[in-house]
């Protein structure tokens, strides 16, 4: 399963500046390892020391925010845009 | 200057150039780590929220109230506590604060209040939201940071005051609202002359798309007063706890209710009460926070009385558009201050946010939109539930004006239609 994954800026230094990029896998989860293994370091950025989501971050699979679906369990079919976001505040 | 989500810790002279009076850094408020002042919000270790870092070990507390007392009738008295230039208040700009602290003495008979009830209107400002409050701050970083366009997410009221403030002080706004927001807060943007596009989506997914453009060169040099200028814009909510405090003569109040949409204003209150207590303007003693919801978007009242410290996002459904944000970016914090403060967290159905529009109106001639009917509702909730404390001084705050969500009650209307004769005026049973 290939997905298109944006980078948010504070992560592009782990992408050679670039704003998007592809990764493998069949899970969010898996995505994010995939990332790891091209990108090395960005894993620990997204994920606590427990593995999960960090709570000021907010990733969408196509449109979905996966809080909502199965956290890092969520299906990424081929072809989906991963979303990585700070989260912020305002109104 | 291009935009940025985050600073690196090298490149700290040129940022730190820039004269935001006394903010000395940006923290992050999860892990600590400091980064120099610039347009960022997120920290680069761990995402989370930048604040402002401050100097205040020049002061002195006499001189400093004295500074205080003398100031302008607005939130540029406590310039000396916030992220803008000494000169600030020579600057165009808005000049909001300063509203009416209400001691609303009908309503806490009907309430039941005996230790003092003020209502803390906001619908006084420019824009008639508290909105204009941290805008103001946005724009003084915005000048900063040479951006020439002001922009920001909206549920509404913080559209309007973006675009005033952008044309009292000479930019361009482009601002983004959910596509089917009540019609007075459209106009209220729509107004001012800038540019004003609607999403099809909700707040959570306009708030989704502004961090997107944020990242991409479409969005260089734009300043969005509530993502990449919020460490500075939120410090804008601060003034309403000094104001509070001042208008009870230099004293805390016991209890304090607070609306939640991102939870962003009630932990600046929560900062600025504890601003005030460390320089010594205020005495130290204990306050209690309470945070109000509608029910219908109540992700931080749900973990409240779950027992939870995390917020798991809704989808909102409520009348109280203003605070339908149902992934609370400060949420975690804001279920922090109320239990270490002793507060709550509860919410409101919308029926009861009308009914408590319409008694806010009736008792004290406050016309509040729905964020004020959450509050007020949630205080009269709280007090029937023995939370609240009927005996102590009590703040509830009113954030906008009832003209802009009049949908909320537009059942209200006329008590009869008559001839323009006395008999008929009897007739309608009015004499």
């Amino acid at each position: 399963m290939s997905v298109t994954v944006r980078i948010p800026t504070i992560l592009r230094t782990y992408t050679g500046g670039k704003a998007e990029v592809t990764a493998e896998g069949a899970t969010l989860g898996e995505v994010i390892s995939d990332l790891e293994k091209n990108h090395t370091g960005i894993a620990a950025r997204v994920l606590d020391d427990q593995g999960k989501l960090r709570r000021f971050v907010n990733v969408y699979v196509n449109d979905d925010d996966v809080r909502f679906e199965q956290g890092l369990e969520t299906a990424t079919p081929d072809g989906a845009g991963v979303s990585i976001i700070p989260a912020v505040a305002g109104g | 200057m291009a935009v940025q989500t985050v600073a690196s810790t090298t490149d700290s002279a040129a940022a730190n150039s820039v004269d935001l009076g006394p903010a000395a850094a940006l923290s992050c408020r999860e892990c600590g780590h400091r980064v120099p002042l610039g347009p960022v919000f997120a920290c680069e270790e761990c995402f989370g929220p930048l604040e402002i870092a401050y100097d205040f070990s020049a002061y002195d507390t006499e001189e400093l109230r004295g500074r205080i007392e003398a100031g302008p009738a607005n939130i540029w008295r406590y310039a000396p506590l916030l992220p803008v230039p000494a000169d600030v208040a020579t600057k165009p700009n808005l000049n909001p604060g300063w509203t009416k602290l209400v001691q609303a003495d009908n309503l806490a008979r009907e309430l039941g209040v005996t230790g003092g009830l003020y209502i803390k209107d906001d619908s006084g400002n420019p824009t008639h939201s508290f909105k204009d409050r941290v805008v103001a701050q946005a724009l003084e970083a915005a000048r900063a940071f040479g951006f020439t366009t002001l922009s920001c997410s909206s549920t509404g009221n913080l559209a309007g005051a973006v675009g005033a403030a952008a044309a009292r002080a000479g930019l361009r706004s482009c601002v983004f609202i959910p596509h089917d927001l009540e019609q007075g807060k459209v106009v209220m943007a729509a107004v001012y002359g800038g540019e004003l596009v609607g999403i099809e989506g909700n707040y959570d997914d306009v708030n989704r798309f502004c961090s997107e453009l944020i990242g991409d060169p479409a969005g260089e040099g734009w300043g969005f007063v509530n993502v990449n200028l919020r460490p500075y814009y939120a410090e804008g909510s601060k003034t309403l706890a000094y104001e509070i405090c001042e208008q009870l003569g230099w004293r805390l109040p016991d209890q304090i209710v607070v609306p939640i949409a991102s939870g962003s204003q009630l932990t600046k209150i929560d900062k600025g009460l504890q601003e005030l207590i460390g320089l010594g303007l205020v005495e130290d003693r204990p306050y209690k926070i309470f945070g109000a919801q509608a029910e219908g978007c109540s992700p931080v009242s749900t973990a409240y009385k779950a027992g939870h410290d995390v917020v798991r996002p809704q989808k909102p459904d409520t009348i109280a558009k203003s605070l339908a944000i149902g992934n609370p970016a400060d949420g975690p914090y804001v279920l922090d201050i109320a239990r270490r403060t002793g507060g709550a967290v509860e919410d409101v159905t919308d029926e009861q946010i009308v009914e408590a529009i319409r008694t806010l109106a009736r008792t004290e001639g406050i016309f509040a939109e729905t964020a004020g009917g959450v509050t007020v509702g949630v205080t009269k909730k709280l007090l029937g539930s023995g939370v609240l404390d009927p005996s102590l001084t009590t703040v509830v705050l009113n954030t906008g004006d009832g003209l802009k969500t009049l949908d909320a009650v537009a059942g209200t209307g006329l008590t009869a239609t008559i001839r323009p004769s006395l008999e008929s005026f009897r007739e309608a049973g009015l004499v």
